[in-house]
């Protein structure tokens, strides 16, 4: 029983990556429209930017976590502004192919730089050890990663859901046109939006740097994953992605318990499933405003 | 939708034209292996077959198929089992592997054509991570990471340990797909599926099932990357992991987008160009395939997206129409066409 549980738990800690991503990927659709295949990379980027931080400035991962994902989301920003902008006004697969070109690009980069070898990222002191769960110990850090993607997803929710930046977000995201006829400048809003998101994909980078191999690869099987587990929660629904998350996350690490040479594909016998049941998703309506 | 004017510039050719580009293509193709390495020249034909396959699909039919690897990839699994085990001529065993694909490709697409636009890309991409993983799972058949190894050239007691005699055996069968793709996009069948690249709903509203359509063009797309990949698979002497991962399936998209989809040629041209720029890249020693390809993704996306082809076939229609213009000014006001918008 406390085995069950423990994998359980262990479901809650990687799905908080997936709902971490996810998330951002969401924002950034529902606001511009565009699959952010980059996504991955940022993520990768973000373990890298602690990494380095630690390295050459020997910033803490403390101030990592603050620091890379502002500095991510800025690069964010200016690669909205240069590139995704351009392309926003064609068919959305443009700006997926656009994204597809710069996520090779950065990884290829990284890997010509740092090889394909892991780098070691030890835990931040506080972090280490392990804490007494009741039915069993668990280390501390993970229960850290949970804790803080909660925290963080439930943020990221109120502030759509109950401030006045989070209303104008949700109203370009159904109805742009009504929206900026109304007097909202929604154009002022994409660019941060976007640099949010990503700054989002950085954060759950620098979150993996201590307990996952990081390395220019990191994200991009995982962006794959990320795209089936916002397909099973409906793409531009924010409570979808991050639930699709964690119910991922729980269901590959049962898998991994019982039927380990299947667990990988169980996400996508979940994700045909919902195709087959619920094309838009679990969470999501039918067709959106982007779709 | 770009792809739009992409259609309607077919008409653009000439007969003469049109007919003297098919015979440098057929010289060019018999004489390939004359000009360049034979493997090179082989790996030439099988990913333009590719090309043009997933070009039935992303150029014709407006669907980004992102998870084409995994039928290129199947087949290449199921020549090379096929091969070794029966000794026929390998024409049989590519055959058998391209069946296999198309029949992997027909429930993939019927859960595929439930979402479309962008989520069709990601939920193919996501399916051919699947077979990935299945692949790299199933060892007693596939070999896992070391790949399946010894795949025989059998050809009627012929010896075509010669990659330059392999080269022409091979030909006729990426000569015959690729005949298939100009029959079909050329058919009543290729007029619905660039109905539906440019109106999905008008082709419903006109009585098209759509849906079928779409899963019937992916499962002839599927079977005809399965023909390429068999090819691919024979002609190397084995299949590796590599065959159904998601980065293949991005250099098949590259081709597409780089010779310029919704055209036959540009796939054609976009193969060799990818084929031959990775050739120098490894015999130049230089390790940036990813970079490379993503550079041209980026740069192409950017700044010519009709691609190598769609940008020629453009100036030489625009060139006729500055002649018809001088006959009979007043009929076309619009002489450049606008900026493709999403409809």
């Amino acid at each position: 029983m406390s085995g069950l549980l423990q994998q359980l738990f262990n479901g809650l800690v990687s799905g908080s990556f997936y709902a971490l991503l996810a998330l951002g990927l969401s924002v950034i659709f529902g606001m511009l429209g565009v699959v952010n295949f980059a996504h991955g990379a940022f993520y990768m980027l973000g373990a890298f930017g602690a990494f380095v931080a630690l390295d050459s400035v020997g910033l803490s991962w403390w101030l990592a976590l603050l620091v890379v994902p502002i500095l991510l989301g800025v690069l964010g920003m200016v690669l909205e502004r240069a590139f995704v902008h351009r392309l926003m006004h064609l068919f959305p697969l443009y700006n997926f192919l656009l994204t597809f070109g710069i996520a090779l690009i950065l990884q290829d980069l990284l890997r010509m730089k740092y090889g394909v070898t892991s780098q070691p990222y030890a835990r931040p002191s506080m972090l280490d050890g392990a804490v007494n769960l009741g039915l069993f110990t668990y280390p501390k850090y993970q229960v850290f990663v949970f804790v803080f993607s909660i925290a963080l997803s439930a943020l990221v929710w109120l502030v759509l859901t109950r401030t006045r930046v989070g209303m104008i977000v949700r109203a370009s995201t159904e109805r742009a046109e009504l929206t900026q006829s109304l007097g909202v400048d929604v154009r002022r809003w994409v660019t941060p939006v976007f640099g949010f998101g990503i700054a989002l994909a950085g954060l759950a980078g620098v979150l993996a740097a201590p307990m996952r191999a990081v390395n220019s690869s990191m994200g991009a099987d995982l962006i794959i994953v990320i795209f089936a587990v916002v397909v099973i929660g409906g793409l531009g629904s924010v409570l979808g992605s991050v639930a699709a998350g964690y119910i991922v996350g729980m269901l590959t690490e049962l898998g991994n318990f019982y039927i380990p040479s299947l667990s990988q594909i169980l996400v996508f016998v979940l994700m045909a499933l919902v195709l087959l049941l619920r094309p838009a998703g679990l969470f999501g309506r039918e067709e959106g405003a982007h779709a | 939708m770009i792809l739009t004017r992409l259609a309607k510039l077919t008409n653009g050719w000439s007969p003469v034209l049109r007919i003297g580009l098919l015979v440098v293509g057929l010289v060019l193709a018999l004489g390939l292996p004359w000009l360049i390495y034979p493997p090179v020249a082989l790996d030439i034909t099988a990913w333009a077959l590719f090309a043009v396959a997933l070009d039935l699909l992303l150029g014709y039919t407006g669907m980004l198929s992102f998870g084409h690897a995994a039928f290129w990839g199947s087949s290449a699994y199921a020549t090379g089992l096929i091969a070794k085990q029966v000794g026929l001529p390998f024409y049989f065993a590519v055959l058998g592997g391209a069946l296999v694909a198309a029949a992997l490709a027909l429930p993939i697409a019927m859960l595929c054509v439930r979402r479309s636009g962008i989520y069709f890309a990601m939920v193919t991409l996501a399916f051919a991570q699947m077979i990935y993983f299945i692949a790299n799972q199933w060892r007693s058949v596939t070999g896992g990471e070391n790949g399946l190894q010894g795949v025989p050239r059998r050809f009627f007691g012929i010896d075509l340990t010669d990659s330059f005699y392999f080269y022409y055996a091979a030909l006729p069968l990426i000569l015959l797909g690729l005949l298939v793709a100009w029959r079909v996009v050329h058919s009543p069948f290729g007029r619905v599926m660039v109905a539906i690249r440019e109106n999905q709903a008008r082709a419903r509203a006109l009585g098209y099932p759509v849906d079928r359509y779409k899963v019937q063009v992916f499962v002839l797309s599927a079977f005809l990357a399965g023909i390429a990949g068999g090819v691919y698979a024979v002609g190397h002497g084995f299949a590796s992991l590599q065959e159904v991962y998601w980065t293949t399936s991005g250099k098949v998209v590259v081709m597409n987008i780089l010779g310029g989809m919704g055209t036959l040629w540009g796939p054609v041209l976009g193969a060799g160009i990818i084929v031959l720029l990775e050739d120098y890249l490894a015999t130049a020693g230089i390790d940036a395939v990813g970079l490379v390809t993503g550079v041209i993704f980026v740069v192409t996306v950017l700044l010519f997206r009709r691609g190598i082809w769609g940008t020629v076939r453009h100036l030489v229609r625009s060139r006729a129409r500055d002649r018809n213009s001088d006959r009979a000014e007043a009929e076309e006001p619009e002489s450049r066409p606008a900026p493709a918008r999403q409809g």
